[in-house]
This record gives C-alpha cells, sequence and structure tokens, in this order.
C-alpha cells in the first residue's frame, strides 16, 4: 500500500507528479497508479479521514450556533470543509475593482480530497451543444472535442463514483448508457407537486444525477468494465467497492460521508489508488511552481512544507497541475512557464446563480413522514428553452437548470424564521401552530446558468501582494455580459411562475437580474483560465490538458473548460481527467514522455 | 438580588426619566455595566467535528443574571409550554441565546447589539406600564407589552426598533427550540434515522396535495 506522509517526499521515484487531491487529481492518480505509474499527490491541506471526523447523524443542537454557518465554516458547523472558505487565513487574493460587481469570491479549501468532501455531489453530463458552443451560436469558444469523444469517460467514470439518475433523454440532456446509472430516489411531495404543476408551463422535472449510492456497487461487473484486462486492478476495484455502502437515507452529504455512500475523492479515488502502492501523498505541501529542465520541460515542482516552511524539491516524467482550476493557474503564472499564447488566466468563468423561493399551502400540515431522502436533488429542471434560445426570443444566449427542494428537513437555524410575512408577527401557542403549519411548506428554486467566456474575466498575479509563504497571489477582474444578467431575471420570473402555479406566494416579487446575480465565485464553479483549444496561439493545452508549450506538463481541473456549461462541473473534470490520464499512459508507455 | 440586577434596575430609572417614549437607539449607550462584545477567537477553521459542544465551550458566555431572567421570560412568551412541547427556556434556549450574542463573528455581534439594546427596553417599558420589571410581569401584562412589538410590519413608529429586535429574538428562540430533540419532535421532523430504503411520501400525503 502506498503511503500518506506529511512534508517529506520520496525524491526522484515517480512517474508523475499529481499537484491537488480534489476530483481531477484524485481521478488523475486514480487512473494513473491503477494502471502502473508511479505517483506521487501533493495536497496543501491537511491529512483528513472521513471514516473517523465525519459528524454522521450529529443533530444541530449539538453544535456551536445551532450549527450556523460563520466566516470560519461558511457551509455550516458541520460541513466537511476544513481550513476552507472564501477567505482562506494567510492565503490572501486581491480584486482589480472595488465595486462588489466586479470582484471575484474565490473559494478553497485545505484538505486531503478538496471541495470533494463538501460538494453537492449533482453530477451532470455536459450535451452535444455543449463541446460546440459557438458553432451553435457565434459566442465563446468550441472544444476541441464532442460529446462523443468523452461520453465513454462520463460513463466510465459514473459507474465508479456510483451516481444514481433518470432514463430521460432530453435535448442537449443525454442519458447515460444502460446500466451505468444507480435508480433515482423516490421524489418527494414537494418534487411531485413541482413536476406536475411545471408540466402545465411546459418545463421538464426529471430526476436529478447524483453521486450518491442508491444501491451497492455492482463489483462483480464494474471492475472488469473499467481496467479491461488488468486483473490487478479489478480485483483491488472489486474489494474496494464492497467496502462502499449503500445511503443510509439520513444526515446531509456535505458532511462527508463515513460509510463512503457518496462520493468524494477521499473516499473513491484514494483508497483502491493507494492499495496498488503505487500512489503516494505527501500533505500540507503547498506547490509554489513547476521547475524547468534545460530542454524546456518540465523537471518536477517546488513545494513548501505548510508546517516548516521548508522548501522541497521533486521531480517526475510528467507533471500534472489539479490544484482547482485557479490554484493551477496562479502555479503556471509564478513558474512562468506554458504561456506562450498569454492566454493563462483568462477566461475565468463561475456558474450564473440566481434564486427564488415560495411558501405553498397545498403542502402546509401534511401528516409526518420521513423527508430525508438521498439529501437534496431528487429532481430537478434542465433546461428547456433551446429552440426560443437559438432563435433570440430571450435575449440572453445560454442556458440554465433549476435546483429545487422542498420537505421537512432536518430544522436549523431558518426554521420558522421569518414568517411575519405570512402570520402577520405570532407569538406564544399562536406561534408553535405557526411553526408546525409551516414546517416542510417552502419551496426554493436556485437557478445555475452557463456563463459565457469573456475578455473582462481574467486573473494575474498581484504586483506586490505575497501569501504567508511569501508566493504571490492572484488579482481577480470580474464583469457578468448581458447574457448572464438576463439569465438572472429569467431565473427569477420563471420560479415565480412555478410557484403561483402550485399556488403558491412568495415574500417579494422578482428582481432584476443585476440584484439577483450572485457575485462570481459565489457559486464555486470557477473553471477556465488555461483552456484548452486546438491552436497553440489562442489556448494552453489541447483537449488532453496537455500544455502546448510544456509538453510534459498536464493540467486536469477545470482549468482547461473552454466554456461553463449550466451543468455543474465536476463530472466533466473527472470524464477529461480519465481522459487525459489514458493519454499520458499511452504517451509515457510510448516513451514519448 | 445581585448587584448586576441592582445596577440594571438604577440604570433603568436613569433612562425612563431623560427617555419617556422609549427609543432604542438612546438606552444602552448610557449602560455602564453591561458586557462588553466579546474580543476572543472563534473555534477556529478545523474545529473538531465529532465531539459534543455546549454552550460556552468554543467562547465563554456573557449574559448576566437580569438579562437571563428577561431573556428567559421572552423566550417563553415566544414559545410556552403546551400540549405537545415544553417552553423555550426548559430547553436550553437561554443557554444558546447567550452563546449566541457572545460569539465572535460578525452577524452575532450586529445581533448581540440589537439584544443588548432589546432587554433593557422590555424592563423599562414593564416598569413603566406595570411597575414590575419584565421578568417579574404577568403573563398578561407580558403579553400587552408584545402585541405592540410583534409585528415589524404594523408596529407604531415609537415601536418600530423594538418590533426589529423582537422579530431578531424570535427568529433565534425558534432556532434555538426547534434544534433540540423536544422541538424537532414537536414540529413534526421525523428523519435522522438509518434506513433500508427509502419510500417517498405515504398515498395519504399525495391525496392531500392533489396528486393522487
Amino acid at each position: 500500500m502506498g503511503h500518506i506522509s506529511s512534508g517529506d517526499a520520496d525524491k526522484n521515484a515517480y512517474d508523475v507528479i499529481v499537484v491537488g487531491s480534489g476530483a481531477g487529481g484524485g481521478q488523475t492518480a486514480y487512473t494513473l497508479a491503477m494502471e502502473g505509474a508511479k505517483v506521487l499527490m501533493l495536497e496543501a491541506g491537511r491529512r483528513y479521514e472521513p471514516a473517523s471526523e465525519t459528524p454522521m447523524m450529529q443533530t444541530n443542537d449539538q453544535a456551536p450556533l445551532r450549527g450556523a454557518s460563520t466566516p470560519e465554516k461558511p457551509f455550516g458547523f458541520w460541513d466537511a470543509t476544513i481550513d476552507g472558505g472564501w477567505q482562506v487565513p494567510g492565503e490572501p487574493y486581491t480584486s482589480a475593482s472595488d465595486d462588489p460587481a466586479r470582484q471575484f469570491q474565490w473559494w478553497r479549501a485545505r484538505m486531503l480530497g478538496g471541495r470533494t468532501n463538501h460538494w453537492g455531489r449533482i453530477s451532470l453530463r455536459n450535451g452535444p451543444y455543449d463541446f460546440k458552443p459557438r458553432t451553435r451560436d457565434g459566442l465563446g469558444f468550441d472544444w476541441p472535442m464532442d460529446y462523443g469523444d468523452l461520453a465513454p469517460y462520463y460513463d466510465k467514470v459514473e459507474m465508479l463514483i456510483g451516481v444514481y439518475g433518470g432514463e430521460d433523454d432530453l435535448e442537449n440532456t443525454p442519458r447515460s448508457s444502460p446500466g451505468v446509472l444507480m435508480p433515482a430516489p423516490k421524489p418527494r411531495v414537494s418534487d411531485l407537486l413541482v413536476q406536475h404543476r411545471a408540466r402545465k408551463l411546459g418545463i421538464p422535472v426529471i430526476p436529478m444525477h447524483r453521486a450518491v449510492m442508491t444501491t451497492r456497487l455492482d463489483h462483480q461487473r464494474i471492475p472488469k468494465l473499467l481496467h479491461p484486462g488488468n486483473t490487478r486492478a479489478q480485483a483491488i476495484l472489486a474489494a474496494d467497492m464492497q467496502k462502499r455502502s449503500a445511503c443510509i437515507w439520513a444526515t446531509p452529504c456535505g458532511r462527508g460521508c463515513s460509510i463512503r455512500a457518496n462520493y468524494q475523492s477521499t473516499t473513491v479515488h484514494l483508497p483502491p489508488a493507494l492499495d496498488t502502492g503505487n500512489l503516494d501523498i505527501v500533505t500540507d505541501a503547498m506547490v509554489r511552481a513547476v521547475t524547468k529542465r534545460a530542454d524546456g520541460k518540465a523537471e518536477g515542482v517546488i513545494y513548501i512544507d505548510r508546517k516548516t516552511g521548508a522548501e522541497h524539491r521533486v521531480k517526475a516524467r510528467v507533471v500534472v497541475l489539479a490544484a482547482s482550476a485557479l490554484e493551477s493557474v496562479r502555479i503556471l503564472l509564478n513558474s512562468g512557464v506554458a504561456n506562450a499564447s498569454g492566454k493563462v488566466g483568462k477566461y475565468i468563468m463561475d456558474t450564473v446563480g440566481a434564486g427564488f423561493g415560495g411558501q405553498i399551502p397545498l403542502l402546509e400540515n401534511l401528516p409526518l413522514h420521513n423527508e430525508d431522502g438521498a439529501d437534496f436533488g431528487h429532481m430537478y429542471i434542465p433546461w428547456w428553452l433551446y429552440k426560443e434560445q437559438l432563435a433570440g426570443k430571450l435575449g440572453f444566449a445560454r442556458g440554465y437548470h433549476f435546483e429545487f427542494g422542498g420537505g421537512r428537513l432536518m430544522p436549523n437555524m431558518g426554521t420558522a424564521s421569518g414568517l411575519e410575512w405570512l402570520n402577520g408577527g405570532t407569538y406564544g401557542r399562536k406561534f408553535k401552530e405557526d411553526a408546525r403549519r409551516y414546517y416542510g411548506s417552502f419551496v426554493y428554486f436556485s437557478g445555475r446558468g452557463e456563463m459565457i467566456p469573456n475578455e473582462d474575466c481574467f486573473a494575474e498575479l498581484d504586483p506586490s501582494v505575497k501569501d504567508k509563504f511569501g508566493i504571490p497571489v492572484l488579482r481577480f477582474h470580474w464583469k457578468w455580459s448581458s447574457h448572464e444578467i438576463g439569465q438572472a431575471a429569467h431565473v427569477e420570473k420563471t420560479a415565480a411562475e412555478i410557484i403561483e402555479a402550485m399556488g403558491g406566494r412568495y415574500a417579494r416579487p422578482p428582481q432584476s437580474g443585476e440584484k439577483g446575480i450572485k457575485q462570481g465565485g459565489v457559486i464555486i464553479h470557477e473553471v477556465g483560465g488555461a483552456i484548452m483549444g486546438t491552436d497553440p496561439k489562442s489556448s494552453v493545452t489541447n483537449s488532453y490538458g496537455q500544455c502546448w508549450d510544456m509538453k510534459n506538463l498536464f493540467i486536469t481541473d477545470g482549468a482547461t473548460l473552454c466554456s461553463n456549461a449550466d451543468k455543474n462541473p465536476t463530472l466533466t473534470i473527472m470524464a477529461l481527467a480519465w481522459r487525459a490520464s489514458d493519454h499520458m499512459l499511452g504517451l509515457m508507455k510510448r516513451k514519448e514522455l | 438580588m445581585s448587584m448586576d440586577r441592582r445596577t440594571t434596575l438604577k440604570w433603568m430609572f436613569t433612562a425612563m426619566a431623560t427617555v419617556p417614549s422609549l427609543g432604542l437607539g438612546s438606552v444602552v449607550s448610557e449602560n455602564p455595566t453591561r458586557g462588553i462584545a466579546p474580543n476572543q477567537a472563534g473555534y477556529g477553521t478545523d474545529p473538531d467535528l465529532v465531539k459534543e459542544w455546549k454552550p460556552g465551550g468554543p467562547w465563554p458566555l456573557t449574559l448576566g443574571e437580569s438579562d437571563r431572567a428577561v431573556v428567559s421570560a421572552l423566550c417563553d412568551l415566544i414559545i410556552p409550554a403546551d400540549e405537545k412541547s415544553p417552553a423555550a427556556s426548559a430547553v436550553g434556549v437561554v443557554d444558546f441565546i447567550d452563546e449566541w450574542i457572545s460569539a465572535p463573528y460578525p452577524q452575532q455581534r450586529a445581533d448581540r447589539e440589537l439584544i443588548l439594546k432589546g432587554l433593557p427596553w422590555l424592563n423599562a417599558e414593564s416598569f413603566r406600564r406595570f411597575k414590575k420589571t419584565f421578568d417579574l410581569a404577568s403573563d398578561a401584562q407580558r403579553a400587552a407589552i408584545a402585541d405592540d412589538i410583534c409585528s415589524v410590519a404594523k408596529a407604531k413608529p415609537d415601536f418600530e426598533a423594538v418590533a426589529k429586535f423582537f422579530a431578531k429574538f424570535r427568529d433565534l428562540t425558534a432556532g434555538g427550540f426547534y434544534t433540540t430533540p423536544v422541538g424537532m419532535k414537536d414540529i413534526g421532523y421525523t428523519g435522522n434515522v438509518p434506513l433500508e430504503r427509502f419510500d417517498g411520501p405515504p398515498l395519504e400525503v399525495l391525496k392531500r396535495a392533489g396528486l393522487a
């Protein structure tokens, strides 16, 4: 078995250095180690053990402040994130503008597995249009691949990590291959009511795809499909799959999962990769730069031991950056490599975020039943207005989906709060009756939409500010275009229409897109900054995340995405990372790396 | 009567003499004894997630005895005992509110400012009307005050600021109460139990929602 240590690595013994341990780094290390490459993974944060550190089943009264979010735990006390958030002490970033509308908020997590420990597990595939957006509407960039190139890797990732979903096959919302997905969980009553009423507005409501196991993994069938001809990898994966349990329909996924029923890098990618003996992990290793050999290829990386401040150098045949899109950008800029195009740091994107909620009298005082399910997100609304949009009828060029939810979920500080708009402000026995009546009768719709890359959104090195390690930090420039603003307005207006169709009411009317759109970075789907393409003059990598200017330097996180479809990017990052890793293995086998 | 309480009462009478209508802004600044905003650290960015935390653990509680008496009376006015569950103060909500307003984070500091203005206002208003502090007033007397401040939208201009305090306090009380085992049971949360399978809503629920 490989080892996890803090600080110092066994030098010069590796084929590949992987910087980062989240979705991209985890998938890269998994694929490489399972297929026999010797891998060193460097993680800037601390070691993390989901089996012993996950607060499974704890209730909010067992947490400080009843679990409410604070600047130290932005997603609440029980959230899995360690040493993370939009601000990380000692690790600043700066903004070129004082205007909040032109600022970008950068989320980071400093822990093994990164943000995969807490993420929403929403696992949507990009569709055919999403790979050729410029061909379709003249905006942004086409990918140097199409849906068919990535579809087999979507299948592989879904089978490996365990994804539930439906069989729907809608426009630009492709289904998975037969036998790949697990059954979707049963809808809640609020899901069914949304579906019933949205249908009358011509809006589809279908099962969500999430990386949560609703059944056990088929350990006899899947390993053979994922690692054909590699009996050792098959045996290791089959053994590990048997250690993962199915969902127990309780305790929120954002806390992480000690029984490994959902995907996080630390519970899915890293255990079998470590079991091969081919993967070593060094935590508390903050990578500063890629080093260069005399022949212009990557030599290795320099990292700083977070605990001692000592600087280390490690070497390998191949270096992979998967430090999260913008941390990889920062490493590239601080290294002064792979940037002949001048495009490193350019075209950063987030998901367009807006939302709107209401209260539904039909859902009041329903007979009590357990609605925990697989946490939020049993169903969702995929984008449905492709034809109208292409015909120019909407005033914004790209779509969004709705994640929505309701039900009697575990009480928190929001429970029975802010009821005055419904009950006029009560106290005493009447208040207690109201609390029971309204609990679980709210539905909230979160619009998550595609942002088009633009010249105004980029990151560069701040000329003077450095972090606590002495590493220059990023300075962000940001500006939404009218496409994103128009989309945010459409989100609120449409959600209000659905709420009305459910017989519901809302506390305030829908607002303008300028007011409703979340700040850049708030949705934590930041991608781009080292985009892939077909032309070395206008892109940083090819479709395998291989840098044009440094052939043994790869990027397998979100930095290479040259568009950011409304589909949450994590599944696509993993599929790309697997595909890139296969390419690396082929090149190494042929001695081309 | 403790020193804390005597001092508060003394301050309160002063406030009443000088500010007959008792808007919120003028009251608290004159109080020399009430807690200074907490200045210690929070639980950090890597707290232990598997130990059980209690109010007073991550940072000290700061409410004095007289403030706690008003907090207790007010949270029980908002959530009294009924046939389904006990009153808020019986399940630790006073400690929770103390923890909340003693916390070092921006939201809680802002709430602290509002709460520490509202609590003495309640005492002063109760004394003005009934010659008793709020915690010693009868249920009917407390309700008479609450009726004037329980709605931000409907409050008379003189009571608007206090109504915002009341709304905040009601939210904190509700959050504190409904997150306890007793509160979760009362409000109808039946989850957080491991299940073999998830069955979705029973037929009766679907019928009631017009879906079956």
